[in-house]
């Protein structure tokens, strides 16, 4: 329509704010809220069970737990490691994100895969390839190094995104505002790239806390360690391991709570449509041979050594006797478990996240907060609270494969409805609207429509849930059935007893299981990186 | 009969009064337009009317039957009502034939599918999957997908406002040539004047929430009820003019005024840019040429009136009016007054 001088436009009037369509009417469909209700249920049954029994123990007798000398060793050791750890993750994790994504750094795309890589090696795996070469390196010094170099990729990734992602326009700003290379770093960079920094250091902090299998390892008696040993040396002491596990809880919630402020805090990457300049390259110059030689000794250590380690370890071994049935043995039972333990997850994950993703209120985040309460806590918590339950409530359970299957299902629902929410949430709710409105009740729409478009989603993060239940040692060697072993409770167990040759084959099938997940959850990213309009 | 009956709706989402009671019949078989600016509540009505939201009041009835109101809340899926949303939405994992065949019971008809992708023009395509469409093509399979069970009424948000302008009208057109061989009742719901205008029985003009005139193509753009749906509707000249009997003495001279008359003598008059006619010499006051905008079709020719008051007319050949030329401006037909009060 055409508007002249004396065409009048219409009035102008006031926008009205249009309302949030993108959930389901307000009706919380019942079936499915009974499913996720029972998941929830499951998820923190763990720590409610560990809550009552702290409850119940004799005040005296946890006054001398938390009085013991070694108590505070464990939890001081705990926190300077975690500490030691993140802080050592932050200054690699950041460096190495700079220098891959704004440096002339040669062979930069070789860099950017290697630096990502040590998170497809489980860290007890690592941590046995350090003891096997360097038996000396085992205590404090070994353990932070070890951590550091496995699990600086947890900031490293975020990091990069976030550079990679920011518009170079306003550090172009800064410095023709008259701010040099480096306060430019310092003032707009870095202030950047601080949200993303910060919550990969707290997820290395958590990681460091829970951590069992490489410290034990390592040889350095963490709280982890500590409630292990207490729950191993004296099953009849229930006080000891349920005091420390309050303590490692404690710990863990209060790097979780600050983990979730940062991540509530304000995004600094670019929104909205188009991408940004690639940022301007920074010449390395003279100092291209150091920082090269710095990269090269990064990788060296978190993947070399930990390489040749293993490789010396498997020849070895063959020139050994290798014990093929025994192996293979393992293997069909982490298999097994793991199946299992994917499919439990991913039908209790299923109804929270379908119902988080099309439907707002209370119930459905707080069914979903309730699925995450295994990110917080430890695997050693779960198992020892599944333990004292099945020990006084189902005996038949204890040392059983469902009560394996239950841990499993704890620690990683997490993982599970993280895949189900996001693969739901990406069909539209008009498709959902429309089949409605062609005759189709929400049973049936879940079946004809939202489940079909999601199952690619739902299998993927079935896949993942599948090896992470490969790699998982904590829960699996606290409640495995006796007599039966899984690879990395059989690596555990060789290495406890500096077995290396023989542990050697299975450290070397579990590196290849972990790298599947690794390869997935590349090809993933690269699918979300993918504009959906 | 599938006549639908919109009774003083009313919904608020927070403190936000989104529909303040909304009245809008539909007779069966006819094809209603909701037109109103983005934000006036028209979808909120068709998601209301659609079940997809609760009214907070009123009452929606369809085919005798009321499917909402504060104490009836049909479920979607019983309502027999097929919605066209405005990306279209097919289900991208099913063949056109799927998606056609939805909303059909298992074993029932099959020829339906065919028989309406026949009717929206796309016979042969059923084999194909929804990315392996044009935008066109998805819209006309959403329509086909939405007739397929042969619902009591259809409701149609913005469905064309994804299209090119070229391909809009044509898709507009089909779609609305299907809808009427299928003998369905519907409602399209648009902030586009000339969509409503062009394909619609009847358009009912919403503004911030309120059902502002509902009348024929014509009777709205020749009578709108209040300056801001004449302003709406289409292009306006606004004068200010004094009532004499039935005619308003204006700049333009005394103008027939078209019933109702509305009180007091001083009013608004709106005069539809193509109700000027120029000339060279004929009847009319004197105006003098400033400048026209040529769009091909026709032109808009901008002039000046003696009292300095610029005035806007549409000639399909005003090659000859050049700026600066004194011609003559006369008035066509009935115009509209508005009190000034």
């Amino acid at each position: 329509m055409t508007l002249s001088a004396s065409v009048q436009s219409a009035p102008a009037r006031a926008p009205t704010p249009v309302p949030a369509r993108r959930r389901a009417r307000g009706r919380l469909p019942l079936g499915l809220s009974v499913a996720a209700l029972i998941a929830a249920v499951i998820a923190v049954l763990p720590l409610v069970y560990l809550a009552i029994r702290a409850g119940q123990l004799n005040a005296a007798r946890v006054m001398d737990v938390l009085s013991r000398v070694r108590s505070f060793e464990q939890l001081g050791r705990s926190v300077l490691l975690a500490a030691v750890v993140t802080m050592g993750s932050l200054v690699l994790g950041v460096g190495s994100a700079w220098v891959v994504a704004r440096t002339d750094v040669p062979l930069r795309r070789l860099w950017a895969v290697l630096a990502a890589l040590p998170l497809a090696v489980p860290t007890y795996v690592a941590a046995y390839a350090w003891v096997a070469a360097i038996p000396n390196i085992a205590g404090f010094g070994g353990a932070a190094l070890v951590l550091t170099v496995c699990c600086y990729p947890y900031v490293y990734l975020p990091v990069v995104a976030t550079l990679r992602g920011v518009d170079p326009a306003w550090e172009e700003a800064s410095r023709s505002a008259g701010v040099g290379p480096v306060g430019t770093f310092r003032r707009v960079t870095l202030r950047q790239i601080r949200p993303a920094a910060a919550a990969g250091s707290l997820l290395v902090a958590l990681y460091v806390i829970s951590d069992f299998g490489s410290v034990s390892i390592l040889r350095y008696e963490t709280l982890t360690v500590g409630i292990y040993r207490s729950f191993t040396n004296n099953p009849f002491d229930r006080t000891a391991p349920v005091v420390l596990s309050g303590l490692l809880v404690v710990v863990t919630a209060i790097i979780v709570i600050a983990e979730a402020r940062s991540r509530g805090r304000g995004r600094y990457s670019r929104l909205g449509g188009g991408a940004a300049r690639p940022a301007a390259v920074v010449p390395l110059g003279g100092r291209r041979t150091p920082v090269l030689a710095g990269m090269t000794a990064l990788s060296g250590l978190a993947l070399g050594v930990p390489a040749a380690s293993l490789a010396f370890w498997l020849v070895i071994g063959r020139s050994g006797e290798m014990d093929v049935p025994e192996i293979f043995t393992a293997a069909a039972t982490s298999a097994g478990l793991a199946v299992g333990g994917a499919v439990v997850t991913t039908v209790l994950a299923l109804p929270v996240g379908l119902l988080a993703a099309r439907h707002a209120g209370w119930f459905p985040r707080l069914m979903e907060r309730a699925a995450y309460v295994g990110h917080a806590v430890p695997g050693v918590v779960v198992a020892l609270s599944l333990v004292f339950f099945a020990v006084n409530y189902a005996f038949g359970l204890y040392q059983s494969v469902p009560l394996v299957l239950f841990a499993y299902a704890v620690l990683f629902l997490p993982l599970a409805v993280a895949g189900v929410h996001a693969s739901a949430a990406q069909s539209p709710p008009a498709l959902e609207e429309v089949a409605r409105s062609l005759g189709s009740p929400p049973r049936q729409v879940l079946r004809r429509v939202t489940l079909p478009l999601a199952a690619p989603g739902i299998a993927a993060a079935a896949v993942l849930v599948f090896i992470t239940c490969i790699k998982e040692l904590t829960a699996t060697l606290m409640l495995q059935p006796t007599g039966t072993s899984t690879l990395a409770t059989e690596l555990w167990t060789q290495t406890s007893v500096r077995a290396y040759a023989a542990a050697a084959p299975y450290a070397a099938l579990l590196v290849l299981l972990s790298a599947v997940p690794a390869y997935l959850l590349g090809r993933r990213s690269h699918r979300w990186g993918v504009r959906h309009e | 009969m599938s006549e639908l009956v919109v009774q003083a709706l009313r919904k608020s989402f927070g403190p936000t009064e989104v529909l303040a009671g909304i009245d809008l019949t539909v007779p069966s078989g006819s094809l209603a337009a909701v037109l109103g600016p983005s934000g006036c509540g028209k979808t909120t009505l068709l998601r209301i009317v659609a079940g997809f939201e609760r009214p907070d009041d009123g009452a929606v009835e369809l085919a005798g039957r009321t499917v909402a109101s504060r104490s009836v809340d049909l479920p979607p899926e019983k309502r027999r009502i097929g919605i066209v949303p405005q990306e279209g939405a097919l289900f991208p994992h099913l063949s056109v034939d799927r998606n056609v065949g939805y909303g059909l019971r298992r074993g029932a008809d099959r020829g339906r599918v065919a028989e309406v992708l026949e009717l929206v023009g796309l016979a042969g395509y059923g084999d194909r999957m929804p990315h392996e469409l044009s935008g066109g093509q998805q819209q006309r399979v959403a329509v086909a997908r939405a007739l397929a069970p042969r619902p009591s009424l259809i409701l149609l948000d913005e469905p064309f406002s994804s299209l090119d302008t070229g391909l809009r009208a044509e898709v507009r057109a089909d779609v609305r040539a299907a809808l009427s061989a299928d003998g369905a009742t519907a409602v399209l719901v648009t902030h586009d004047q000339e969509e409503a205008l062009s394909t619609a029985d009847l358009v009912a003009v919403m503004r911030a929430g309120r059902m502002v005139q509902a009348a024929s193509p014509r009777g709205l753009y020749l009578a709108p009820a209040d300056l801001g749906v004449a302003n709406f509707v289409g292009d306006t000249v606004l004068l200010d003019g004094t009532l004499s009997g039935r005619c308003a003495v204006t700049a333009l001279g005394a103008l027939a005024v078209r019933a109702p008359m509305p009180a007091g003598s001083a009013v608004r008059v709106v005069v539809r840019p193509e109700q000027l006619v120029l000339t060279a010499d004929g009847d009319g006051v004197s105006a003098r040429v400033r400048d026209q905008v040529f769009f091909g079709h026709d032109a808009l020719v901008h002039l000046e009136l003696s009292d300095g008051a610029v005035v806007t007319a549409r000639s399909l050949d005003a090659a000859w009016a050049q700026p600066g030329l004194d011609v003559r401006l006369a008035v066509r037909g009935e115009v509209t007054c508005f009190s000034s009060q």
